[in-house]
């Protein structure tokens, strides 16, 4: 047996797995519609390829990545695309996000798969480049993109690969009963995600209240160098940094990647999407989620399609809207409430938990915090949440940010353990996505104020350059003035006087423009230039008015000729005048 | 169909607060049934009376601050700070004597600071001392042991103590020095002549007649209530550890300079009452184990120092009070060491 680590904290709350890890994996029969967010995964979401009204067939690539970390989506069914629109999806706050909606046309024709028999064989980037076209995102609940996980970085070694079996929430059972039935795809899975990072040592980390689990592992893993490693069930054991401290004892550091030492988690349900994709070419259209609850009659595992509506899957389970309490989509420690039944099973959806009433009571009235100190014992990230609570409810976010708030893993261990019902975990979502913002708006505000900064500088630098041009232009003026002056031989004081203003400089230089004869009777033989022309202009335009009989439009004509030509032998008077001088 | 929106997670363990206040008052009986066996009905009187007393101010306060009395009343947590009040208080107290305890713990300590989790004093300490300060006379007389054979007489009957606590004679006739004084008063004897010659002691196996019995008794509530996971076991055990070791170190082997074993300082006096249900309440002790550690074991010192050298006979009260005022220095300076960072941290500084 190899050692393994303890975490900090963590709790037993009564595992409830028996209901639903008795049968085998059931299938669904194929729902009427089948409804796609783009964005099921963690990143961009992907871009439709699709219009309304075209006709797909399932597995056909409906919606492509968009940017390095996103997931393509495929069709999980053929028949027309009936919308591409806000939909519900299964999210915490209720939100609608744009979806492709496909009605079936209940026939299943699936595209042509490319199947790989030998792809043991190919190449490493060929390999990555199927994953990532599956558009494979982590099954176990965050669905981070597989392929981004698994791209090879130069400048880190990755040295173990663990694959997460833990499966540590109540209730859900989805991976239990993968690793029973498909074990040798798991172990397939491993080997080929184990070639994409250049051949780390591989461990699979289950809990050891699976025993039918590890041993259907420890089979398929016979002649491999592959490790199966149980451990006492404690939850949250199958949380990624306590899982890699569980396994290796190592801890990753706050806020980096577990990449950076060295190491890269996978669930087990993506090393069985990752191998059906490689091998039979089948995108991530399906996965198997855990129905349970007491509000349902039957309580099971099933392969559903993506998409598929969870009214359909509950229907399908003998389920009694009226006993039914609450919606969960995920497990009881962790997952989150949807309030419409029409929210599709999406690529992360590992479990839907509908119990009844006396299953999960509404919770009682919080009372006050007694400081009793439980939930610090509890917390696997070993933070003092009672503090937390504290300081969230005055939202000192310097204190939280102090007390490490940011490396609360929201597992919920210690709002579990709290005696007096507190929901710590919404306090401190609340208090992280405040902080978050406040980061944002900190960023932007430094964005703006170097954007303004940069803007003085510039506007001062334009001054400046002004300046320098018009004193450039003083003295051009003056040495100009210098030089009529002497020329001209004007008394010596004006330019003294033009010297210290610039006014009286640009003065002056009219005064002298003026004086100039020459310059003078061009600028009137130009005005009476353009005078001439406006009234030829206006002549040619009353011809017209006249022609087609538009009298007031020649009436308007009339006073302007009147005023051009007044103007004209005014400015020929002048002309007279000057030539007489 | 409208289905709850609750926030995760959606289970929640058995544990409640009221049903830790619950044990906790489970868990004082072995105590009490050791008082009473040994000094009477008396501490029953003082419970009873420290309770009713405690329920009206709780009510009357909680109505003062507009809450509803009904759902913070359920919390029991006002019981039990009236129980260990009563436990505290000498046998037969007169009954406002209690009650005056009863409203310096609940309406000053607790409500005036902001209620129960927001008081920075343990509430039934500050009843304790607020007594000890301004009745020194009543708060000092503990009734004799109803075993002890040369006693006057043993406990009263029923009516006359009923007359005692509300009337306002003194208990004269049955009163005798606890241990702790009689060993504070010794005059330089040696411990093993004042073992032979003190009753007290002589008709003892450890450490005073019915004292003993009394501390294995809230010992044992006290196990109870760590095999419940009421409270970790820190701060008690690192009190019960300095008190050992102070008085380890100060036995100077039963000479007359002796200030007692560690087995007599272990179970007399509020020795094990003041480690298992005075020290452990969470709400005025430090919040991370390693301060727990500390506050514990600083109250122990503390307790052997004005036990030896003070002029009070005993110092639980005393000592847990003043650990309540470093409480929060012990806080600032024991934060742990949180997952994926490399040191424990300064509250004060975020570190980017
Ligand atoms: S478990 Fe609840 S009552 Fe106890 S210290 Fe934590 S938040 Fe307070
Ligand atoms: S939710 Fe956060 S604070 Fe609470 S136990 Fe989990 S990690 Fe600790």
């Amino acid at each position: 047996m190899r050692k393994i680590w303890d975490i900090h904290g963590g709790v037993h709350p009564p595992e409830n797995k028996i209901q639903s890890n008795q049968k085998p994996i059931g299938v669904m029969p194929l729902p009427d519609w089948v409804s796609l967010p783009l964005n099921q995964h963690v990143g961009a979401p992907a871009r439709p390829l699709v219009k309304v009204g075209d006709h797909v067939k399932t597995a056909q690539l409906i919606a492509d990545a968009e940017g390095f970390v996103s997931a393509p989506v495929h069709a999980s069914l053929s028949g027309k695309v009936v919308a591409i629109e806000n939909r519900p999806i299964p999210h915490a706050s209720g939100m609608q996000a744009p979806c492709i909606v496909i009605e079936s046309d209940g026939e299943d024709t699936w595209t042509e798969l490319q199947p790989c028999e030998n792809y043991m064989d190919l190449q490493a980037e060929i390999l990555l480049e199927k994953v990532r076209s599956a558009g494979i995102a982590g099954l176990g609940g965050a669905g981070f993109p597989t392929a981004v996980k698994l791209q090879p970085d130069a400048n880190k070694k990755i040295d173990t690969l663990i694959l997460n079996g833990t499966e540590c929430e109540p209730y859900i059972t989805a991976d239990d009963v993968l690793m029973r039935e498909q074990a040798n795809d798991i172990i397939a899975g491993a080997q080929l995600m184990a070639k994409l990072l250049d051949n780390p040592r591989i461990l699979i980390g289950v809990e050891d209240n699976k025993p039918e689990a590890i041993k259907a592992l420890t089979d398929a893993a016979q002649n491999t160098a592959i490790e199966i490693i149980s451990f006492p069930t404690k939850y949250p054991s199958g949380g990624e940094k306590q899982l890699i401290q569980i396994l290796t004892g190592k801890e990753v550091k706050s806020g980096t990647l577990p990449s950076e030492i060295g190491i890269v988690l996978q669930n087990v349900g993506t090393a069985v999407a990752a191998f059906q994709a490689i091998k039979d070419g089948i995108p991530l259209i399906e996965r198997v989620t855990t129905v349970v609850g007491r509000s349902l009659q039957i309580q099971r595992n099933v392969h559903v399609r993506l998409g598929t509506p969870i009214q359909h899957l509950l229907s399908q389970h003998g389920f009694d809207e009226n006993n039914c309490a609450r919606i969960i989509i995920g497990g009881p420690m962790m997952g989150y409430t949807v309030d419409s039944i029409s929210v599709p099973v999406i690529k992360t959806t590992n479990c839907v938990l509908v119990p009844s009433e006396d299953e999960m009571p509404t919770p009682p009235p919080t009372q006050p915090c007694i400081r009793c100190g439980h939930c610090a014992d509890a917390c696997p990230a070993n933070l003092l949440p009672q503090q937390l609570y504290w300081y969230s409810q005055a939202q000192d976010f310097e204190k939280l940010q102090a007390h490490h708030l940011m490396d609360c893993i929201e597992c919920g261990a210690c709002s579990y353990v709290c005696p007096s019902a507190i929901p710590l975990v919404q306090y401190y979502r609340a208090s992280k996505g405040a902080i978050r913002q406040q980061q944002i708006d900190k960023q932007k505000s430094d964005r703006a104020r170097l954007r303004f900064e940069a803007h003085k500088e510039r506007v001062e630098k334009a001054e400046a350059e002004k300046e320098a041009k018009r004193a450039a232009r003083k003295k051009a003026a003056e040495e100009a003035r210098k030089k009529i002056d002497l020329t001209k031989s004007q008394p010596a004081e004006k330019s003294d006087t033009a010297k210290l203003d610039p006014v009286a400089a640009a003065m002056a230089k009219a005064a002298n423009t003026k004086a100039d004869p020459a310059d003078e009777k061009a600028k009137i033989e130009r005005n009476l230039e353009s005078a001439r022309n406006r009234l030829a202009r206006f002549n040619h335009q009353l011809n017209d008015a006249r022609n087609e009989n538009d009298e007031a439009r020649a009436g308007k004509l009339e006073p302007k000729i009147k005023q051009t030509e007044l103007k004209i032998s005014e400015l020929e008077n002048k002309l007279a005048q000057m030539a007489k001088t | 169909m409208s289905f709850l929106r609750a926030s995760s997670p959606h289970a929640h363990s058995a544990l409640t607060t009221a049903r830790v206040m619950q044990w906790v008052l489970l868990a004082t009986l072995p105590g009490l049934a050791a008082l009473t066996v040994f000094f009477g009905i008396g501490s029953l009187i003082n419970i009873a009376l420290a309770c009713i007393f405690a329920l009206l101010f709780e009510a009357a306060v909680l109505k003062l601050r507009k809450r509803n009395a009904l759902i913070y009343l359920r919390d029991c947590s006002a019981l039990v700070t009236a129980v260990l009040l009563g436990l505290a208080l000498p046998p037969y107290c007169p009954w406002w004597v209690v009650m005056l305890g009863v409203f310096f713990a609940i309406v000053v300590a607790k409500h005036l600071f902001g209620g129960l989790g927001y008081n920075p004093f343990n509430p039934a300490m500050v009843g304790y001392v607020a007594l000890l300060i301004s009745f020194p006379v009543e708060m000092t007389q503990w009734a004799a042991p109803s075993t002890l054979s040369n006693a006057s007489a043993s406990f009263p009957p029923i009516v006359e103590s009923l007359t005692h606590v509300f009337s306002h004679d003194t208990l004269d006739g049955y009163t005798a020095a606890t241990p702790l004084e009689v060993l504070k008063l010794r005059e330089g004897l040696t411990l093993d002549t004042l073992y032979t010659n003190e009753a007290i002691f002589n008709q003892a196996r450890w450490a005073g007649v019915g004292w003993e019995w009394v501390n294995i008794g809230f010992l044992i509530g006290g196990i109870f209530l760590l095999y419940k996971r009421v409270f970790t076991w820190h701060a008690p055990v690192a009190m019960l550890a300095t008190l050992t070791l102070c008085s380890f170190l100060f036995y100077d082997a039963g000479g007359s300079q002796s200030a007692g074993s560690p087995l007599f300082h272990l179970l007399s006096g509020g020795t094990m009452l003041g480690a298992f249900f005075i020290l452990t309440d969470p709400v005025s002790s430090a919040v991370s184990n390693k301060g727990r550690l500390i506050f514990g074991g600083l109250a122990g010192v503390i307790i052997f120092v004005i036990r030896v050298w003070g002029i009070y006979p005993d110092a639980i009260a005393f000592a847990v009070l003043l650990m309540n005022f470093a409480a929060p220095f012990i806080d600032y300076y024991t934060v742990p060491r949180t997952y994926g960072h490399n040191r424990a941290h300064r509250v004060t500084k975020i570190k980017e």
